[in-house]
C-alpha cells in the first residue's frame, strides 16, 4: 500500500489548433485494470503515449513508482533509461501486432528477443522460457521455428503478448489489443489477457472503443471526450450509472445482442 | 447485534441528459439497518427502486444523498463516499452481490467462474477453491458433466443456479441478494432457502429482493417496503 504504480497530473498537449490533452489526470495501483474508453479523436491513444512516456506532454507529469520504491518523473529520464525499462518492467501491446512484431524472425525469436534485450544470456534457457510463452498463449510450439507471416491475426496477437509478458512486466500498456479480429477470435484472447493480467499481477491501462471490452477487462474507466477526462470511476458505475451526458451516449449507442 | 449495514435518508435519481435532461427521482429518504445474521427483504411494486435501492448497497449506483455505513472488518465505512479502491475492497471481501443475470466471460467454464469467487486463489489453494466450486454447484444440482462448460449455452435456470453458487462461494459478511428464485423449480427454491437460512445462521447478513412470498416467509426476518415516487421534470 505504497502508493500509485502510475500517477500524471494536468496533463496538457495541443497538435497545432487540436487539443488532444487538456488537464488530464489519472492514478493507477499496483495489479489495477484501468480502461480508457471514448471515441476516435478523443484522446485517448495520446494519453496512452503520454504515460508510457513516447509522447511528450505540453504541461502536466507522470509519475512511476519504481519497484525499490523511488518514485521517477517518467518525461524526465534519460531516454537509455525509459527503453530500459520499456525493455523489462513495462510492456506495450499495439492494435496491429505487424508493428509490433519482427516479421523476418521466428515466433520464438520474437519471444526470446525481448528477453535477450531484458540481459538473458543462457540460449537453452531463452529457447526453453519462449517455449513455455508460447504455451501460455496457446501457440502449438511446433510453431515455434516459423516466421509470423504465416500466422492468423489472432495468434499474431497472442504472439505479441506472449513477447510482451515474457520478462513479467508489473505495467503494461495496451491499445485495442482485440480491434482488427473476429468477435470469436477476440472472446479467447480477451479471456487470455484477463487470466493472465490476474495471474501476474500486472496494471493495465487499457485503451479500447468498446464498452464491452471495458466491463470485461477493467476495475476502473475513464471516459474521454475532446482531450478530458469528462468521467470516471468503478466499472460499473461508469456503465450502468453513467452521469455526464457524452458516457450515456456512448452506453446507449451500444447495440445489445 | 452487530450493525452490519445502517442506510439514512439514502436518495437516488438519474438526470437523462439524452431525454431532455428529465429527472426520475427513483429512492428518497431510505432509512433501515441490518444486523449479522438477519435477513431483510426489501418488498414494494414494479418500479418501485428495489433494484436500484440494492445497487445503491453495492455502489454501482453513486447515492445522491444520505450514508451508507457498511462494518468493513474492524471499520465502518461510508460506502457513498468512499473512493473506487475502498470499495473495491469491501466487494471483495465482505459485500457480495448476486445479481438476477450471470455476465461472465465468454469460453470460462462454470467450475471456474464459481471457483474465482471463493477468493481462495492463493497459490495452491486452486484445488481447495475448485473442490468448494463443484461442491455448490452440485447442491444447485448442476450436473458434474456441465461443470467444464461455459454457461452461455445453459438453460435460464441453470445460469441462475452457477450465479447463486458464484455468489454463495465467498464468505462475505453481507451479501444481497436480487431475485434469486425467479427461474427455478421447487426442489431448488427450497435449496437456496437453505443455503440462506444458512448463511444467516452463520452470522452474514442478507439483504434481498424476493418475489416468491413463500421464499421471503422462509428467510426473511424483517420486510422494508419501498414506494415508487413521483417523476419530477
Amino acid at each position: 500500500m505504497s502508493g500509485p504504480l502510475l500517477s500524471a497530473r494536468a496533463l496538457a498537449l495541443r497538435f497545432g489548433p487540436i487539443t488532444a490533452l487538456d488537464g488530464v489526470g489519472a492514478d493507477l495501483w499496483p495489479g489495477e485494470v484501468l480502461a480508457v474508453v471514448g471515441e476516435s479523436g478523443s484522446g485517448k491513444t495520446t494519453l496512452l503515449n503520454v504515460l508510457a512516456g513516447r509522447l511528450r506532454p505540453d504541461a502536466g507529469h507522470v509519475w512511476y513508482r519504481e519497484p525499490d520504491g523511488h518514485v521517477a518523473d517518467v518525461h524526465a529520464m534519460p531516454p537509455p533509461v525509459l527503453r530500459r525499462l520499456h525493455r523489462s518492467d513495462w510492456g506495450f501491446v499495439q492494435q496491429d501486432p505487424r508493428a509490433a512484431l519482427r516479421m523476418d524472425v521466428s515466433a520464438g525469436g520474437n519471444v526470446g528477443e525481448r528477453l535477450m534485450a531484458a540481459g538473458a544470456r543462457h540460449y537453452g534457457h531463452i529457447r526453453e522460457e519462449a517455449a513455455r510463452w508460447l504455451e501460455e498463449v496457446e501457440i502449438d510450439v511446433a510453431r515455434m521455428d516459423d516466421r509470423p507471416g504465416t500466422f492468423s491475426g489472432g495468434m499474431l496477437q497472442r504472439l505479441q503478448i506472449a513477447r510482451t509478458l515474457v520478462t513479467r512486466p508489473c505495467l503494461v500498456f495496451m491499445d485495442e489489443p482485440t480491434g482488427g479480429l473476429d468477435v470469436s477470435v477476440q472472446a479467447r484472447l480477451l479471456d487470455l489477457i484477463r487470466t493472465l493480467v490476474r495471474r501476474l499481477g500486472i496494471a493495465v491501462v487499457l485503451v479500447t472503443h468498446d464498452l464491452a471490452v471495458a466491463r470485461l477487462m477493467a476495475g476502473r474507466i475513464m471516459v474521454m471526450q475532446r482531450g478530458r477526462v469528462v468521467e470516471d470511476g468503478l466499472a460499473d458505475q461508469v456503465l450502468d450509472d453513467p452521469r455526464h451526458p457524452y458516457t450515456q451516449l456512448l452506453v446507449s449507442s451500444v447495440l445489445a445482442a | 447485534m452487530t450493525l452490519a449495514i445502517s442506510v439514512r435518508g439514502l436518495g437516488k435519481g438519474f438526470t437523462l441528459h439524452l431525454q431532455g435532461g428529465v429527472r426520475l427521482d427513483v429512492l428518497r429518504g431510505v432509512s433501515f439497518d441490518v444486523h449479522a445474521g438477519e435477513c431483510v427483504a426489501i418488498a414494494g411494486p414494479s418500479g418501485a427502486g428495489k433494484t436500484s435501492l440494492l445497487r445503491s448497497l453495492y455502489g454501482t449506483y453513486r447515492a445522491d444523498a444520505g450514508v451508507i455505513l457498511v462494518r468493513h472488518e474492524a471499520a465502518v465505512v461510508d460506502l457513498a463516499t468512499a473512493d473506487p479502491r475502498t470499495i473495491l475492497a469491501i466487494r471483495a471481501r465482505t459485500l457480495g452481490y448476486v445479481s438476477q443475470f450471470l455476465r461472465v466471460v465468454p469460453r470460462v467454464p462454470a467450475l471456474a467462474i464459481v471457483a474465482e469467487a471463493t477468493d481462495m486463489g492463493g497459490a495452491g489453494l486452486e484445488r481447495a477453491a475448485e473442490a468448494r466450486a463443484r461442491e455448490l454447484l452440485l447442491r444447485l444440482a448442476i450436473p458434474e458433466s456441465l461443470h467444464g462448460l461455459a454457461p452461455a449455452t445453459f438453460s435460464g435456470g441453470e445460469q441462475q443456479r452457477v450465479n447463486l453458487a458464484r455468489g454463495f462461494a465467498g464468505a462475505h459478511p453481507i451479501l444481497l441478494i436480487d431475485e434469486p428464485t425467479s427461474a427455478l423449480d421447487a426442489a431448488n427454491r427450497a435449496t437456496v432457502v437453505a443455503m440462506i437460512r444458512e448463511a444467516k445462521a452463520a452470522g452474514r447478513a442478507i439483504v434481498g429482493i424476493f418475489h416468491d412470498e413463500t421464499v421471503r416467509d422462509a428467510v426473511a426476518d424483517r420486510v422494508h417496503e419501498v414506494r415508487p415516487l413521483r417523476e419530477a421534470a
